[in-house]
């Protein structure tokens, strides 16, 4: 089963610092875990500091929902609980004893299981954290059931990783993974690919599944932008959608009964000495693999990508969903008449540099960025640069203008169930009038969830 | 570029709160940013952005207003010498006739930039914003609509009206409804009619011995055709306001905002599509002289071309759906070419069009947002009656 789908609009951005397709092992020191990476969730702490844990122990779980569980993903010693602000757990640091030991959660074959007893197995294990939901991109409540559930298995996203290296060797698992997934939904196991990047016959050769090939420029590889194409979110109903790195987690819960949180991550972008991919696990500490690997400019570090991505310390820890590191320079410098230059080499989508202006002739010209705002703050007032970037059917700007005074009413009709800020990602890149519009569709959709106590 | 920075960052704590300057530093910051970029960097959602900011984009239309700006200044020193039979073709006594426009002109433009950015200046100062760019491109704007004989007095009472009326009332740059440009102009047209109107305020210091009424202002009289010929009309060498007057020099302006993509296509497509509509309906009927002047002399006469250009593609004043861009842009076509040929009150229609539309965009823009809506409640209402 196949189905072709083309996304007209969007827009790729070239940069450089593609990680080069080799996979290094190397060894973590520490791990954490981030409250923060979860939408919503405020956690009740299972263990203290100085408990020992083994992979797949339960860590905390999440106030009112009892049943969602987060465990270790490696066993070691609770180092520390960090806190911030008004308590709030910042970080649950966990340093590995080398031992690899695992909770048994015991190897069962599918094929006798029903819904509920899958279900339980996941969420015993911290499994089915993976899992998120449109709308609002939180973890799923166990007690709803998806219409249907996307398996991302592309990035477009700029330096994205490259999903055929990501999966290699991971068909079988994958398989069971999908076979699991089947059971928690009465509609399709979705496994999206794209039509030029990150095909890999691990993803293509799944049974049992629906394979969508998606052609086109970024975002085509958001779940929302796919979830419209195969089936549009209205209100009241709720899809589900994962990695498809976490097919592969999700199986070997099944085959080895254990929860194995493995995963290979990119290390990129054009500040990286050599860009390349690492095999560690969940939560890892950064500062390994970035030792003596980036240049010795005043850098930004990123779990994630340029566009969504997450601002983390050169001590840091990767986010829980994210399969990529992102080094690019602070842009701190101050350009004499930036206004007026001509600008050959400046990244830029409108045509107002001459750089933009040329791009249609030198296509494949990765840019140097960095992370200079490059213009104060104004009012949105320029139309029509949205429209170019977006291909969903929702009107971006009128919905941006929506969350930006919470109206929900107004939020719902305008299609806020189907969008999650990184949507919007790329109207941020291109706006002129510098507005932090992610965070904006997050304050919308915050709003939103909390008015429908979800 | 050094220095540039040092002198700055030597000035910079005087401005800063509990500094001596303290009340400038809006202007500071202007000044500031006018020279370097900002260091600002990302601190939430996109890492990077694009090299793109406002004052790019505002200067991008600035320089598109620069070839009728300069065609505006050589044509006023012409036809002043014209009128007054002192030269008899379009090159003779080339420099003179810049050199008189310019002196004329650039009075104008300087009052129109130190009022309107001294009010720019205190709102921001006030509400401690950054200076927006908006006013670049407006304060050359208004010189630009404005008859070279303008009083000067009334120049700058009518951008200070459209400044803090017609924009910062509202809240400034991107909150107004209405082209603060256009209503500078027709807050003159309205107050001052005899100095904006009839046919002796289009020459500056006009010679006695000739009319200057405009292409417009003869066929509003009732002429078969418009005195000129229609090379002159597209190349601009006709009585008329400071920088509507060249088809040629506004093209070149149009070029340069379609293919840096400033101003939307669409509404340009659409103002001239709606115009020549109307006028095609009017050559049918061909009931006056007006209505049988052939619909393409429209864009060749007054203001349509820079109207259709400079002033309809305002992306803040127009409709922002791309759909209503079309509805917004042939509508103002339609209704300047209306007002034109059977208003007997007014001879230009383009003014009062695009502030009509400008009024209008936002339900332009309400109905084709609702049309989204609709599709995506009926969508939902099909799922609950199938389950």
């Amino acid at each position: 089963m196949s189905k072709a789908i083309k996304i007209s609009k969007g827009l790729d951005v070239r940069l450089l610092g593609q990680a080069k397709p080799e996979v290094v092992e190397t060894a973590v020191g520490e791990y954490a875990i981030k409250p923060k990476d979860f939408v919503g969730l405020t956690p009740k702490m299972l263990v203290e500091q100085g408990d020992k844990v083994k992979a797949g122990t339960p860590v905390f779980y999440a106030k009112g929902k009892e049943r969602l569980m987060f465990t270790s993903p490696v066993s070691g010693t609770i180092t520390a609980v960090e806190r911030g602000e008004k308590r709030v757990i910042n970080a649950i640091r966990i340093v590995p004893d080398g031992q690899n030991e695992y909770e048994d959660f015991s190897k069962e074959s599918l094929s006798g299981m029903s819904r509920e007893q899958v279900k339980e197995k996941m969420l015993a294990s911290g499994v089915w954290t993976v899992l998120r939901q449109r709308p609002y991109s939180v973890i799923p409540d166990p007690d709803t059931t998806p219409k249907y559930i996307i398996v991302t298995g592309f990035s477009s996203a700029p330096l994205a990783p490259d999903y055929s290296i990501l999966l290699q060797g991971e068909r079988a698992a994958m398989q069971v993974g999908a076979d699991a997934l089947r059971k928690l939904t009465d509609g399709k196991v979705h496994v999206n690919v794209h039509s030029s990047i990150s095909r890999t016959d691990e993803l293509l050769k799944l049974e049992n599944v629906q394979i969508n090939t998606f052609e086109g420029k970024h975002p085509c590889g958001n779940v929302s932008v796919q979830a419209e194409k195969i089936d549009p979110i209205n209100k009241g109903e709720k899809i589900w959608y994962l990695d498809a790195q976490d097919l592969a987690v999700i199986g070997k819960l099944f085959l080895e009964g254990r929860y194995v949180a493995d995963k290979i991550i990119a290390l990129t972008g054009e500040e990286v000495s050599h860009p390349q991919y690492y095999k560690i696990k969940r939560g890892a500490n950064i500062s390994s693999i970035i030792y003596n690997n980036v240049t010795s400019n005043t850098l930004r570090f990123i779990s994630g990508n340029v566009l969504t991505g997450t601002k983390i310390e050169r001590d840091g820890f990767l986010s829980y969903y994210d399969n990529q590191i992102t080094v690019i320079r602070e842009g701190k410098e101050r350009r004499l008449f930036g206004w007026l230059a001509p600008g050959f080499n400046r990244f830029s989508v409108s045509r107002t540099f001459l750089s933009g202006f040329m791009k249609n002739c030198s296509c494949n010209k990765a840019y140097k960025v960095d992370t200079n705002l490059n213009g104060g703050e104004r009012p949105l007032v320029f139309t029509g640069e949205f429209e170019k970037v977006f291909p969903m059917d929702i009107y971006p700007m009128q919905l941006i203008k929506a969350c930006a005074i919470g109206d929900i009413d107004l939020m719902e009709q305008l299609g806020i169930y189907e969008v999650d800020p990184e949507d919007f990602a790329l109207c941020e890149l291109v706006d002129s009038s510098k507005t932090n519009i992610q965070a904006i569709i997050k304050q919308g959709l915050d709003l939103m969830r909390k008015e429908m106590g979800e | 570029m050094k220095w540039i920075k040092n002198i700055l960052d030597n000035m910079r704590p005087s401005f800063e709160e509990g500094g001596k300057l303290y009340a400038f530093h809006s202007l500071f910051d202007a000044m500031d940013t006018f020279f370097l970029t900002p260091e600002t960097t990302t601190t939430s959602g996109c890492h990077i952005r694009d090299a793109v900011d406002n004052k790019r984009t505002m200067f991008t239309v600035v320089i598109a207003l620069i070839p009728a700006l300069l065609f505006g200044m050589y044509n006023i020193g012409y036809q002043h010498y014209l009128s007054i039979g002192e030269v008899h073709s379009y090159c003779e006594n080339f420099w003179g006739n810049f050199w008189y426009g310019f002196l004329q002109v650039l009075p104008m433009i300087l009052v129109s930039y130190i009022v309107g950015l001294g009010i720019e200046c205190i709102f921001a100062q006030v509400r401690k914003h950054e200076v927006s760019e908006g006013y670049f491109v407006t304060g050359m704007l208004i010189p630009l609509i404005c008859p070279p004989d303008v009083p000067l007095w009334q120049l700058a009472i009518a951008v200070a009206f459209a400044v803090i009326i017609g924009k910062e009332v509202f809240g400034g740059t991107g909150y107004n409804f209405l082209n603060p440009a256009l209503v500078a102009r027709a807050f003159l047209f309205f107050s001052y009619p005899s100095k904006m109107s009839g046919d002796s305020v289009w020459i500056a210091e006009q010679g006695d011995a000739i009319s200057g009424a405009t292409p417009l202002g003869e066929m509003l009289a009732g002429a078969s055709a418009p005195h000129a010929s229609m090379l002159d009309m597209f190349l601009g060498f006709v009585p008329g306001s400071v920088g509507e007057t060249s088809v040629v020099a506004i093209l070149l302006g149009a070029i340069l905002l379609l293919v840096t993509g400033v101003a939307s296509w669409r509404i340009m497509l659409s103002v001239f599509a709606g115009g020549a509509a109307m006028g095609v309906v009017f050559n049918l009927i061909g009931a006056t002289p007006y209505m049988q002047m052939p619909f393409y002399e429209h864009f060749l006469i007054g203001g349509f071309m820079f109207g259709a250009v400079f002033m309809a593609t305002d992306p803040v004043t127009a409709a922002q759906t791309n759909i209503g861009k079309y509805i917004y842009g042939a509508l103002i076509g339609i209704m300047a070419v209306l007002i034109r040929v059977v208003n007997p009150a007014y001879p230009e229609g383009m003014m009062l069009s695009i502030l009509l539309l400008n009024v209008f965009a936002p339900l332009i823009d309400y109905y084709v947002v609702e049309a989204n809506i609709k599709r995506r409640t009926k969508r939902a209402k099909v799922l609950t009656k199938n389950n």
